[in-house]
């Protein structure tokens, strides 16, 4: 959850807080809707001004981690395993 | 017995036909007309099968609508159920009025919810990781011997990690239990009843504003035969510690003091405790479950040797906690619960993967998120407190100063604490703790520190957490502004305050 400045491309940034507020406000309980739109906000204003880069990187990639939770609390795809049991690739 | 039926709808047939002679043409009549098959003629012998003599309910009550809508011209949907606001189509209609009612909840009924200290709500991000492993991963921990078990067992262990971070433990020294409760009782009576095989030690200290489960936990090893000395709080709710120090003797083996109180918030002097305790060879257990998660503590710098955990109050799932149970120096204790010998053999039982991953991650969260989310509550609670703090003869129980702020705990002066919950309707509080929120006695805690009564009467306990809003605390201020005014101009007492008599110099009349 980082805004940085020029390395990590301010439009992949920008990308990353707009995808992260849609998400948000798909949430239909009012207190964790709330919650993640203040948290996204708050978060990214605060590491506004990184300057580190690996930092930054760090950040981004916790962002993309919270955006894939928001994602998979949505569409319930946790709720399958990914692998396969062995009797399934045979028939 | 064949003649029966004949007689008997003969009887009721001739009843039929003498009053619809009678009568006016009522929608009674119209109704048994058309569901009874009425006969023009007397005969003896009736003609009428089954299906005629059926009454069609619906038929009828739509006969007798379209027959009330001719006679008056009123149609239900323009009209409403007088004192209620339902509109006469949902009166009329159960299943519509049920869906309409529950749209309403949507849209916006459900309370506040201002109880956090009772329980948290599960934070979606714990919710998901617990997701797979109430469905497709399933194995047992404990089963070695296969890839279902490995999986689960190797994020039990990490969730084991997690929790043991979060009080600078080490992931051995971490019992998964069922709860704060379970682990209470399994320090308390674990440690005493170890004690009693070597028959030297039987002393137990504890504290009068102890949760329940510690202070009856204390009780039951007193009919075991062993002494507790209950230490008294001091009006801020702390423990004092010359008092702790004078209460100690050479036989004592345990001394239990929560963390951070349930009822008021206070934070007793966890670290000086531990540290006296240590210098005298005893052991400390400390009930953490309403601190762990919420201000930092590590269990080697505080030298503390039992905690208790609970994972709903950090936002994990209900049915889960620890006991961290320290290993260097050992505490020895007694399991309560014997069997497979998991958990080092101090709590057998297989363990829950979901709910133990569950808490792991509300841990793991706790740890990332401690210093925005106590800057967030310490925000919310100053602007609550302060404003409610403003009102008139109102008090904040317990130190301000050693205080969690997300527990406001504040008298209102002449109002009933019931009463004021009631017309509170709409937030979610709690006078108390959620034990004894069904009685209506006043709240041991509060009693404890030296309030009256009256004082204990008309507490209420505000609740902050991480999902609390501004606009939740706005219109909290709002109501218990109004309500409280309210409740206060209704009390005859309030009005005899108003005018500068002082209550305690008045003489009730005795009945």
């Amino acid at each position: 959850m980082s805004v940085s400045t020029a390395n990590h491309s301010a439009k992949q940034v920008l990308s990353l807080y707009r995808s992260l507020l849609r998400q948000s406000a798909q949430f239909a309980a009012y207190n964790f809707r709330e919650y993640a739109r203040r948290r996204t906000r708050d978060a990214f204003r605060q590491h506004k001004s990184e300057k580190d880069e690996r930092r930054q990187q760090e950040l981004v990639q916790r962002g993309l981690r919270e955006l894939q939770v928001l994602k998979m609390k949505l569409d319930g795809k946790r709720w399958r395993r990914d692998d396969r049991e062995i009797v399934e690739g045979e028939g | 017995m064949s003649h029966l039926g004949p007689t008997a709808a003969r009887h009721a047939l001739r009843i039929c036909g003498r009053r619809a002679a009678t009568s006016s043409p009522s929608f009674a009549s119209q109704v048994s007309r058309t569901c009874i098959a009425t006969q023009p003629r007397r005969s003896y012998v009736s003609e009428s099968t089954p299906k005629q003599a059926t009454v069609n309910v619906e038929r009828t009550m739509q006969q007798d609508q379209q027959a009330f809508i001719r006679e008056t011209g009123i149609a239900p949907k323009d009209t409403t159920l007088p004192g209620t606001g339902i509109s006469g189509d949902t009166a009329m209609s159960p299943a519509a009025g049920i869906l309409k009612q529950a749209t309403v909840m949507d849209e916006g009924t459900r309370p506040i919810y201002l109880d956090m200290q009772a329980t948290t709500p599960t934070d979606p991000r714990v919710l998901d990781t617990m997701l797979p492993f109430m469905t497709g991963m399933y194995g047992n921990p404990h089963s070695r011997t296969h890839a279902y078990g490995w999986e689960t067992d190797k994020e039990v262990e990490r969730a084991r990690e997690h929790v043991a971070e979060l009080i600078g433990a080490d992931p051995k020294e971490i019992i998964f239990t069922s709860g704060a409760t379970e682990s209470n009782n399994m320090s308390i009576k674990g440690v005493a009843r170890f004690f009693k095989k070597g028959g030297k030690k039987n002393h137990i200290i504890t504290c009068q504003t102890e949760h329940k489960c510690v202070l009856d936990s204390c009780r039951h090893l007193q009919e075991e035969g062993f002494e507790v000395t209950y230490l008294p709080v001091e009006n801020n709710g702390l423990v004092s510690m010359e008092a702790l120090e004078k209460a100690i003797r050479p036989e004592t083996c345990l001394v239990s003091i929560m963390t951070v109180n349930n009822e008021i918030g206070v934070v007793q002097p966890i670290a000086d405790i531990g540290k006296l305790c240590r210098s005298k060879k005893i052991y400390f257990h400390t009930d953490a479950a309403q601190a762990v998660g919420k201000i930092p503590l590590d269990v080697n710098k505080m030298n503390i040797d039992l905690m208790s955990i609970s994972a709903h109050k950090i936002y994990g799932p209900k049915g889960i906690g620890a006991c961290y149970v320290r290993r260097r120096p050992r505490v020895r204790i007694d399991p309560i619960i014997s069997g497979g010998g998991q958990e080092r053999g101090l709590r057998s039982g297989t363990l829950a993967p979901p709910l133990i991953i569950g808490f792991g991650e509300a841990a793991r969260i706790c740890k990332e998120e401690m210093e925005y989310d106590t800057a967030r509550i310490q925000s919310l609670s100053t602007k609550l407190s302060t404003a409610l703090l403003s009102m008139e003869h109102t008090s904040l129980n317990g130190d301000p100063s050693a205080h969690y702020p997300g527990c406001v705990n504040v008298s209102f002066a002449y109002v009933e604490g019931e009463s004021l919950l009631m017309a509170l309707k709409d937030i979610a509080l709690s006078s108390g703790s959620a034990c004894t929120s069904a009685s209506l006695e006043p709240s041991y805690v509060l009693r404890a520190l030296g309030n009256s009564d009256e004082s204990a009467h008309s507490s209420i306990r505000f609740g902050i957490g991480r999902f609390t809003t501004d606009a939740e605390i706005d219109y909290v201020l709002k109501a218990v502004q109004d309500r409280v005014t309210f409740l206060r101009e209704l009390s005859p007492l309030w009005e005899l305050v108003q005018e500068g008599v002082d209550l305690n110099t008045i003489e009730w009349s005795q009945h």
